[in-house]
């Protein structure tokens, strides 16, 4: 299951002009306010009509300028995640839950409803109303009615702005569970770096209306171009690392980027995947192996590009065996370095965190 | 009943008794056609919405015998109209308890209309856009969430328009006039007896029956809304 989108659609004072391909998993559809990421998630609800273009759920055209094809919301099968969960307020939780087979006249299926009442941690709950509960709950349980409503897709529009810290702590779990559980290909809109670095497969990113680009989470965020779109204050490469080893000390090993790499205890098993962001403000250049410095994490590599931007800084990326590392500098450091494409250099790395616990890929 | 019948009299019980009749039917009537006017103005925006508004709120504003003449010349045994319902559907309006009820219903619709259209106004779209992604029809949204959550206000112009009805004179009395056990409602039937010296006490009875009547009303639709009413809004 995959969806295809191709659509414009002009508003006063904004144009929007897309064109992507969302296969299963999670697909990002990133960029700044304004860039047109809930238009577009709204047209593939069928919530809006765009003025032209096709979107295709499935192997099925939902909409199709073309030929006059506009299927209503109804019978899109789109689940769809609100940002301000848009629970009915008169209605329990569990009514609330079952109001898509009810609204379609199916059974039930008690047994997936269990499945996720329990996944959801929604057990508790069941008989209250809207208003008794707390904004991460409500979240949950529209994702849970959503998905009950038996979709073909998943829409998330933000899901977790709303909610303080915590409360997407609460969440976050229960999206990485249904991206690597089920085969739903899920659709989620955000303009927070860190959820799409953790949740993403797929990044599309937007500028202004437009596909700025599009790729893997890793391929997106190791771009320098794309860095201009995600702001240069959290730009920063995405990489996967394997856990070598815990060792006693309170430090994980792992390996990646063609090195040794230790962080703080990560919370996976040894041998899983996790994926791992380093911000680019994060990451010093030195032109040789340094030694007797504090940071722990040294990786060797080749520059691959100089990116020069507008301010005094400069973005520099570098290979490091099959990974990418991006590196914010000044210019006068990199004119004092001399750096080039294809010169060998060390990346000191303060600090990483992990953007996820990719467990069993 | 029957303290009822002998503290009122014969002619004050029948008056009583057809009000309360006239003003079931008027708002029986009316509610579907409000809901709908409601939904048209609350919701949609099409040419003559304005000029629409205007016409439901013009009994409002008119003087009531103005509106009962209207009637009169629109519905009366030799208007076209009156003859076209008299013989298709055998259906005599002019002088008829039936007359009793349209002037009442057409007096109470600009009210039942503002109270629902409030309510609707105050319903969010959102709710029903995420209802229609979960697959619920158009009818199935408007039963399911819409009438629901708007539930109150509808109760609220329904007690409204009742209220209105047992209390509508002007345009009565010129449509129907006030005829004893046929066309006396409870106003002309008071308004009759303050005509007749000495009559002053059935006429203060009668008024007790029309306080009660209201308050009555008035507390059911309490208990109504309240049973009714939604959470906060999500």
């Amino acid at each position: 299951m995959s969806v295809k989108v191709d659509i414009s659609h002009r508003f006063t004072g904004f144009d929007l002009d897309v064109q992507f391909h969302a296969p299963a998993g999670v697909t990002a559809l990133f960029g700044p306010s304004g860039a047109g990421k809930t238009t577009i998630i709204q047209a593939i609800a069928g919530l809006l009509t765009p003025e032209s273009g096709q979107i295709e759920i499935g192997d099925r055209p939902v909409f199709d300028s073309a030929t006059q094809t506009n299927r209503a919301p109804q019978r899109r099968r789109v689940g769809y995640v609100f940002q301000e969960a848009r629970l009915f307020p008169h209605m329990s939780v569990a009514q609330n839950l079952t109001f898509g087979p009810r609204a379609r006249g199916q059974s039930i299926d008690t047994g997936y409803q269990d499945q996720l009442v329990e996944m959801l941690g929604l057990g508790g709950l069941l008989e209250r109303r809207p208003h008794a509960l707390s904004g991460g709950e409500k979240q949950r349980v529209a994702l849970g009615r959503a998905l009950l409503s038996m979709p073909d897709i998943l829409l998330l529009d933000e899901p977790l702005a709303a909610l303080d810290v915590a409360r997407k702590e609460d969440i976050l779990p229960y999206l990485e569970r249904l991206r690597d559980h089920t085969g739903l290909p899920m659709i989620y809109v955000s303009h927070a770096v860190s959820e799409v670095a953790r949740l993403a497969n797929h990044v599309v990113l937007l500028k202004d209306g437009k596909v700025a680009q599009m790729g893997s989470v890793e391929e997106v965020f190791s771009d320098t171009k794309a860095a201009s779109v995600l702001g240069l204050r959290d730009s920063g490469a995405v990489l996967r690392a394997r856990v070598v080893a815990h060792h006693h000390d309170g430090l994980s090993e792992l390996s990646g980027a063609g090195t040794k790499l230790h962080l703080p205890k990560v919370a996976a098993a040894v041998g899983d995947t996790v994926r791992l962001r380093i911000k680019a403000s994060d990451v010093m250049l030195s032109m040789t192996r340094p030694q007797g410095i504090s940071a722990l994490n040294v990786i060797e590599g080749v520059v691959a590009e100089v990116h020069d931007g507008q301010g005094p800084g400069v973005l520099v990326r570098l290979r490091c065996d099959d990974a990418h590392i991006l590196a914010r500098i000044t210019r006068r450091s990199a004119t004092a370095m001399e750096i080039k494409t294809g010169q060998k250099l060390f990346a000191i790395v303060k600090s990483v965190s992990v953007a996820q616990a990719d467990v069993g890929t | 009943m029957s303290w009822l019948a002998q503290y009122l009299g014969p002619e004050g019980f029948a008056a009583m008794r057809l009000s309360i009749w006239v003003s079931l039917w008027a708002t029986a009537l009316s509610l579907p056609l409000a809901l709908w006017v409601a939904h048209l103005l609350a919701r949609k925006r099409f040419l003559g919405r304005e000029v629409l508004n205007i016409v439901v709120h013009l009994p409002l504003v008119l003087p009531p015998v103005v509106t009962g003449y209207l009637l009169l010349v629109t519905f009366g045994r030799r208007a076209p109209l009156g003859q076209f319902l008299q013989e298709s559907f055998g259906l005599i309006l002019a002088f008829k308890w039936t007359g009793a009820a349209l002037a009442a219903a057409i007096m109470g619709f600009p009210l039942m209309v503002r109270a629902i259209r409030l309510a609707l106004e105050n319903v969010d779209p959102k709710l029903e856009e995420a209802a229609a992604t979960l697959g619920a029809s158009r009818a199935r949204i408007y039963l399911t969430v819409t009438l629901p959550l708007m539930w109150p206000g509808v109760i609220a112009g329904a007690v409204l328009a009742f209220a209105k009805a047992i209390g509508e004179f002007g345009a009565t009395i010129t449509f129907v006039s006030n005829i004893p056990g046929q066309t006396q409602t409870l106003p002309s039937a008071i308004y009759a007896l303050l005509q007749i010296p000495g009559e002053e006490p059935l006429a203060f009875r009668l008024v007790i029956v029309s306080t009660a009547i209201a308050v009555l009303a008035l507390v059911a639709s309490e208990i109504l809304a309240r049973r009714a009413r939604p959470g906060d809004a999500s």
